[in-house]
């Protein structure tokens, strides 16, 4: 197919991804941001989301002070926010629309409808006043979407390259849905808790073991609840949540839909269907990388730090889809 | 209100004294059976639908990226058997003549040393491309998709008033209009025997593979667009999803030694047939434009070569002119030896002394238009201008007269069609699509468009013209 063609359906995938994702996001902070806690945890929490998404600096051109109200506003609808909720649908329908004849009819029309859904839904108030009612809705319109694709499309390389962009989108994000727990200059709530700095993760693991605070509770859960990850946790460990076990849940299991592992092996089997003769490197890598975390164990990583890992874990991924465009989707001349 | 010929009644113009023709009467008696909520809500879903669907076009100038919907009008135009045979009989015959001219001109320019047409007609329009002299295509046709612009002023009296032979469009609105009404009113095409249109894509790729270059048996056949952008950028992203092809922007292509490929996944393609929905000048930054970035470099090399086609053919703007459109009969007598079946409109030259005088004098009634405007741009429709206007109009035709044609204002037919006031006549053009390869086909239809504005005569989309379902009936 085109190379341009499968750009866009690349990128339709992963914006719509990155939609639902921040939402997932915004809709965990919302929630936390009920259970009490002092002012400067709150805004710390709201720093940290911006600061995952690498949205700080636009965010203080744009405002003086953090408040929920003002990260919502620029997170979800700012159309001068290139990763605002409705640039990200903006953009998954502009590629969609750039190549609809790559598309079923049916997955033309979901994304088209998602974004004239959205302008009128933006229209309102409807998001001030129930925020988590329109996460909910986004995260309905990518399911939407992602379904209408496998319910629809020929599996063909149409299919492959937008499969590679939605796991490779989420593997992105879930990394650092899991990362912005150690995000940001101040401590969060456990490290404050057992007066640890952000370095000193291995004395952490140790005491996930044993039982961990409350407010910590809430927020794993929370976090194991923006994955969709709650109900799966109970299921896997049926036993008390510790941040330990939401690590390995969140990165190792191969069979947590969201996971790193999962992400990774969808994209090299995706890779796998696309792969053409100047391929191979970018496959190896992506092998190495699925590897990497299909033999790690736990322990490793949280004694190596949990943050780190992850920060090269973005790294790599990034490179991987450098890669995976030089290689098929913006080639040089021939 | 003069009165005009309207394609669902005939007799007087006031409600009394009309009758339904015979060819309305089964659609006459059902839609009085309906009930104003029940059109109402058809009306309000066929909107939704083609939003929904994103059948839209691109607005130029105000509002520039804004998406609009070309309104849609659920009472149809219906065409009896017999009108459609004779029209159809006319496009062909028409077609095939202008086919031959662009093939003359670019070659031994027979009619020209007739005496027929003024060699300066020819050779200083700036839609003669030179480059083309004695350039071979493939079974001599230039113009592989024309869609000609037909009116009716009476009784099986049809005029063409164009020849569009560059990159006519439309076509997905005759098809999209189609699958509207049948999802709409479903009731009515078992009351109907109505001529299929839907398999035009199937005809038009047989069509496009059928002028592939010598020797390519398995040709791979794209579609090329401007861009998304574009305002008919719905109807490339349609048309090649219906063939089946790759619709390919200028970035996507390349030359090597006079052979065209697109980039893919799986590394350099070659293309054979390029169906281009783009126009002469921004194809080849090298041959043409040097700005344009829509084209490809080397594009016109490898056509000479006959490496590639490209349909429509490079040069056939020479044919659909308006300084060349009088001499279509001529042509028609010419080299086909027939007798024209399609009328031309009346034409005054305003390059030709006595016409020009005659057309200053009469600028009131009469339409006068660029001679390579396009798009309902840049004419004016004399009886519906104010004089201040025609007074504009007049420098400019006095300061370039050769720039201009002027034609009797026609007494385009009406339809009814849905409007805020209620149903109303409007006045109304048809659009049929004709394809040329080994042989000339069409599918039993067209686009019809209407303009809304009550006395308007501009059906154009982008001067806030709609469109019509066309149905014509097999028996």
């Amino acid at each position: 197919m085109l190379s341009r063609t499968a750009d866009h359906l690349f990128w339709m995938a992963r914006y719509t991804e990155r939609a639902e994702n921040t939402a997932r996001m915004l809709d965990v902070h919302v929630q936390t941001a009920l259970l009490p806690q002092s002012t400067d945890d709150a805004e710390q929490g709201w720093r940290a989301v911006l600061g995952i998404s690498e949205l700080l600096y636009g965010y203080n051109q744009k405002y003086d002070k953090l408040t929920q109200k003002d990260v919502i506003d620029f997170m979800v609808r700012d159309p001068n926010n290139p990763s605002s909720i409705a640039s990200c649908l903006r953009q998954a329908r502009e590629n969609a629309r750039a190549v609809r004849g790559a598309l079923t009819t049916e997955a033309w029309e979901i994304q088209n409808a998602t974004w004239i859904k959205m302008q009128s839904y933006l229209q309102t108030n409807a998001l001030e006043q129930n925020p988590s009612e329109f996460f909910e809705w986004v995260k309905h319109r990518s399911h939407l979407s992602r379904g209408v694709t496998i319910g629809t499309m020929l599996e063909d390389e149409a299919f492959h390259f937008i499969r590679l962009g939605t796991f490779l989108e989420r593997a992105d994000n879930t990394a650092r849905i899991i990362d912005v727990k150690f995000h940001g200059a101040k401590e969060t709530p456990s490290q404050k808790q057992n007066g640890q700095s952000q370095s000193q993760t291995q004395s952490q693991s140790q005491s996930a073991r044993d039982e961990v605070g409350q407010i910590d509770f809430y927020y794993w859960a929370a976090i194991l609840r923006s994955v969709s990850g709650f109900e799966i946790y109970r299921k896997v460990y049926r036993d008390v949540i510790t941040p330990e076990r939401v690590a390995e849940l969140l990165i190792l299991r191969a069979d947590m839909p969201r996971s790193l592992a999962a992400c990774m092996g969808n994209v090299l089997s995706n890779l796998h269907h696309v792969r053409n003769d100047v391929s191979a490197d970018t496959e190896r890598f992506a092998g190495k990388l699925h590897a990497d975390l299909k033999f790690a164990r736990i322990e490793e990583i949280l004694e190596a730090g949990l943050h780190d890992y992850l920060t090269v874990f973005l790294e790599r991924i990034f490179e991987l889809g450098n890669r995976i465009s030089r290689d098929f989707l913006v080639p040089l001349a021939a | 209100m003069a009165h005009f010929f309207d394609e669902m009644y005939s007799g007087g113009a006031s409600s009394e004294d009309r009758q339904v023709r015979q060819h309305y009467a089964e659609f006459a008696s059902w839609l009085s059976a309906q009930s104003p909520e029940t059109i109402a809500r058809k009306r309000a879903e066929s909107d939704l639908i083609f939003r929904r669907v994103g059948i839209t076009f691109a607005v130029y100038g105000n509002d520039a990226g804004t998406e609009r919907l070309i309104p849609f009008d659920i009472i149809p135009r219906i065409i009896h058997k017999a009108e459609w045979a004779k029209l159809e009989a006319g496009l062909v015959q028409r077609v095939k003549a202008l086919n031959m001219f662009i093939h003359d001109i670019y070659h031994e320019q027979k009619i020209v040393k007739a005496g027929i047409i003024p060699p300066e007609q020819i050779f200083q329009n700036a839609q003669y491309r030179r480059e083309m002299q004695d350039v071979n295509v493939v079974n001599d046709i230039y113009a592989h998709i024309a869609g000609v612009d037909i009116v009716r002023a009476g009784e099986g009296e049809f005029y063409v008033l164009e020849d569009n032979l560059r990159v006519p469009s439309g076509v997905s609105y005759m098809l999209e209009n189609r699958k509207m009404m049948m999802r709409l009113f479903p009731d009515l095409f078992t009351r109907h025997k109505i001529a299929p249109v839907d398999h035009y894509p199937d005809l038009l790729l047989d069509n496009l593979r059928s002028v592939a270059p010598a020797g390519v048996t398995d040709p791979t056949v794209v579609v090329m667009t401007p861009g998304m952008y574009n305002s008919a950028y719905f109807e490339h992203a349609f048309l090649a999803q219906q063939m089946g092809v790759e619709l390919v922007e200028g970035q996507d292509l390349f030359v090597k030694d006079n052979v065209v490929y697109m980039r893919t996944t799986r590394g350099p393609k070659r293309v054979d047939v390029i169906y281009r929905r783009i126009d002469d000048d921004f194809l080849d930054p090298l041959a043409f434009r040097p700005d344009s970035a829509l084209g490809v470099p080397g594009l016109l090399q490898a056509y000479r070569a006959g490496k590639v086609t490209l349909t429509n053919a490079i040069g056939t703007g020479v044919a659909d002119d308006k300084s060349i459109y009088p001499y279509v009969p001529d042509m028609v007598r010419f080299y086909l030896s027939e007798d024209p079946i399609l009328n031309n409109v009346p034409t005054y030259q305003c390059r030709k002394k006595e016409d020009l005088s005659y057309t200053l004098a009469n600028l009131e009634k009469l339409v006068v238009k660029e001679v390579h405007g396009a798009g309902g741009y840049g004419m004016l429709v004399g009886p519906a201008s104010t004089k201040q206007e025609i007074e504009d109009f007049r420098a400019r035709v006095i300061a370039k007269p050769d720039g201009y044609i002027a034609q009797p204002t026609l007494a385009l037919s009406v339809c009814p069609t849905y409007v805020e006031s209620g149903i109303a006549p409007r006045h109304l053009d048809l659009r049929p699509f004709v394809l040329s390869g080994k042989q000339v086909t069409m599918v039993k239809g067209g686009l019809t468009r209407v303009a809304l504005k009550e006395g308007s005569l501009v059906v154009n989309s982008s001067q806030g013209g709609g469109t019509k379902d066309t149905w014509i009936l097999e028996k």
